[in-house]
């Protein structure tokens, strides 16, 4: 099965032989927030997915568990001034660009202290502040939009590169090819990064796409691409360094095709009927992008089974403190129906 | 201080100088640049402004519209031409769920300064996919707003006006009336509100409501009523949403009748919702049933005598205006 296979750490990816774990070279510290991060998104989403279960959060929630690697490899790479944009899977964006966890989750139920007073919700949230432009829920519209955030960084002549996600189904609207079209012709400062979990939707890629090989869709364009493990912290990180810095000396566009894996449904209502639980069994055992950097702290002695284990009780904490204000922050006011509507 | 204008140079010069007044607005669409626009609405900007503030894109409506929309969001304040608003429809996706919605998605953080403007509506003999008016399908939309000028004079007013409003504008212009002459006042800060409409014609016996090209057919209708001794009042709505409401309900207040004007479709039109805001709120002044002046509810044929029919015209103003006034 193509779709099994997929999850499996990707062997034709170039930098199999060239990266190693041990190689990275980064501090204590670097490594130790990184692995911070991932935890914080595994544990919030598995808050998030409890609250949905209590019905404290409605409507789509779409769960990021099993991708930690690749938003939080990729944030590893970027400079201040670089934006992030992506479609409605965005929890995990949204705290690796520095995003309140309590403001998140405060949104996802719907009240007044969430980064949109409680009117965007789980697929509509947003941080000027922290470069986070959404959180989209139109499969593909934030391609364009990544592109012309792009358009703004060169007009601006600020030296930022716009990071633009989608997925594996996302990948296969119009609009990302207008998009890539022009980001090439006017050299735009734009990393395309396709997240392909193996499926879109109930859809896996070998049944809704001709080609899966992602990273070439920009061959046309002139658009160089490259796929890495995104069940790999370092695979993900040493792509996006390519990436950002290929973009940032003004070549134009980047593209980025990253395996991953989402554990959870495309949604909290999906059943997933449309893949095995030995397939998802045998990826959380065999690829977790958590265990496989835990392993490699405690292997290479970065840090102690303690150290690691004080940081998961500080993860657990804030979530909790997150889930606890979610709850009590109170609904909007009546008197926000009608504000922000226009400026 | 004015001089005489076609619509066509007063949207040029409003953008002209608007784009002199800030570096962070730009024009991009199909042909906008070397091309001087299919229109020649931008001639003379390329040269001015170069490539970067003036840019000519591939045929990719949707890609543009939403590349413009994300430059919006990080500070640009994009002016993006739709060669015909008809092909707006292929990038309605991201004119309304990014730029429409996105402000009250983000509890008010993220503005999305953009002017959308092309021309609108019926051209002549271009056939059923070239022909149709988009006001009411943006009007119906929070978060936006739209505008649709009959004079040169507001045309460059009202450009001025959209390109430094921060919200998302739709700028509806008519390929017909491009060509058209009138006094433009010279002021470089000749603004008009967004939201006012202009009684272009004082009255007493009835109201007539219009906007874009059919402001021309009211008043030649008004014009030929007078001499049937009905005095018409005729409002160009210059902005559709948000709607001059405080205008129209006086104006029908005091002439008891009305017949509304638009290109568009008569189903859920602008004329629709200036009927329903009538009999809402003045209901007890009318003295005949409102009429409404639409589009036949057909796609615009091409053959020349259909296509005359199913359009607006000043002899149906006139037997509307007829109609309300029991003549």
């Amino acid at each position: 099965m193509a779709a099994q296979l997929r999850a499996v750490k990707a062997v034709e990816s170039p930098y199999d032989e060239e990266v190693s774990m041990s190689q990275m070279k980064q501090s204590k510290a670097e490594l130790l927030k990184c692995y911070e991060q991932m935890v914080l998104i595994r544990r919030f989403e598995e808050r998030a997915g409890q609250l949905y279960g209590m019905g404290l959060i409605g409507g789509f929630c779409h769960l990021y568990i099993g991708q930690e690697a690749v938003i939080v490899g990729l944030q590893g790479c970027v400079q201040p001034q670089d934006t992030v944009i992506t479609g409605y899977r965005d929890h995990g964006h949204m705290l690796a660009c520095g995003m309140d966890p309590k403001g998140v989750m405060a949104e996802l139920t719907g009240r007044q202290a969430g980064y949109s007073k409680g009117k965007g919700g789980s697929m509509h949230m947003f941080s000027r502040e922290k470069n986070f432009f959404g959180g989209h829920g139109i499969v593909g519209s934030q391609v364009s939009l990544g592109t012309g955030m792009a358009f703004g960084h060169k007009y601006k002549e600020d030296n930022g590169v716009c990071l633009t996600f989608m997925g594996d189904g996302g990948i296969n609207q119009g609009q990302v090819y207008e998009s890539f079209n022009m980001a090439a012709l006017w050299k735009l400062p734009v990393v395309y990064i396709v997240e392909d979990n193996g499926y879109a939707m109930g859809t896996s890629v070998a049944r809704g796409s001709a080609s899966g090989e992602f990273h070439k869709r920009g061959e046309p364009y002139g658009i160089p691409g490259r796929v890495a493990d995104g069940m790999d912290l370092f695979a993900v990180q040493e792509a996006g360094a390519w990436a950002l810095d290929y973009v940032r000396k003004g070549n134009g566009p980047a593209l980025l095709h990253i395996k991953t894996y989402r554990y959870r449904g495309h949604s909290m209502s999906d059943p997933a009927n449309y893949r095995t639980k030995e397939e998802v069994e045998k990826v959380r055992q065999d690829h977790d992008p958590i265990e496989l950097f835990r392993q490699h702290i405690l292997s290479k002695k970065v840090a102690t089974e303690d150290a690691l284990k004080t940081i998961e009780k500080q993860v657990k904490d804030i979530v909790t403190e997150a889930a606890a204000f979610a709850q009590s922050s109170p609904e909007p006011d009546a008197g926000e129906l009608y504000t922000d509507i226009l400026i | 201080m004015t001089q005489t204008l076609t619509v066509r140079e007063a949207l040029r010069d409003a953008m002209a100088e608007e784009m002199r007044r800030d570096s962070n607005v730009f024009l991009m669409g199909e042909e906008v640049a070397q091309y001087h626009g299919a229109y020649k609405v931008s001639q003379g900007l390329w040269e001015e402004f170069g490539d970067k503030r003036v840019v000519d894109t591939p045929i990719t409506e949707h890609g543009f519209a939403g590349l413009g929309v994300g430059a919006a969001f990080v500070g640009l304040k994009p002016i993006v031409e739709f060669m015909t608003f008809n092909f707006s429809m292929q990038a309605i996706d991201q004119i309304i769920n990014s730029a429409a919605k996105t402000l009250y998605m983000s509890g008010g953080q993220m503005g999305c300064p953009i002017v959308f403007r092309g021309p609108n509506g019926a051209a002549s003999r271009v056939g059923a996919q070239h022909s149709q008016c988009f006001a009411s399908w943006y009007a119906h939309c929070p978060g936006l707003k739209v505008v649709s000028p009959y004079s040169a004079a507001d045309a460059k007013g009202l450009l001025k006006s959209a390109i430094r409003d921060p919200n998302p504008v739709i700028f509806l212009e008519n390929e017909l009336i491009y060509g058209r002459s009138f006094e433009v006042p010279t002021d470089e800060d000749y603004l008009i509100p967004l939201g006012k409409a202009s009684i272009v014609r004082p009255g007493k016996d009835v109201t007539i409501t219009a906007f874009s090209i059919t402001v021309g057919h009211a008043l030649q209708a008004a014009e030929q009523l007078s001499d049937l001794g009905i005095d018409a009042e005729v409002i160009d709505l210059r902005t559709i949403r948000p709607l001059d409401r405080e205008t129209i309900i006086r104006s029908v207040k005091s002439t008891n009748r009305l017949v509304s004007v638009e290109e568009g479709w008569p189903f859920a039109g602008v004329g629709s919702e200036i009927c329903t805001m009538i009999c809402e709120e003045a209901f007890d002044f009318l003295d005949a049933p409102p009429v409404r002046i639409a589009a036949e509810d057909v796609p615009l044929p091409y053959a020349a005598n259909l296509e005359k029919l199913a359009l607006p015209s000043v002899e149906k103003i006139i037997n509307a205006v007829k109609t309300v006034c029991y003549k």
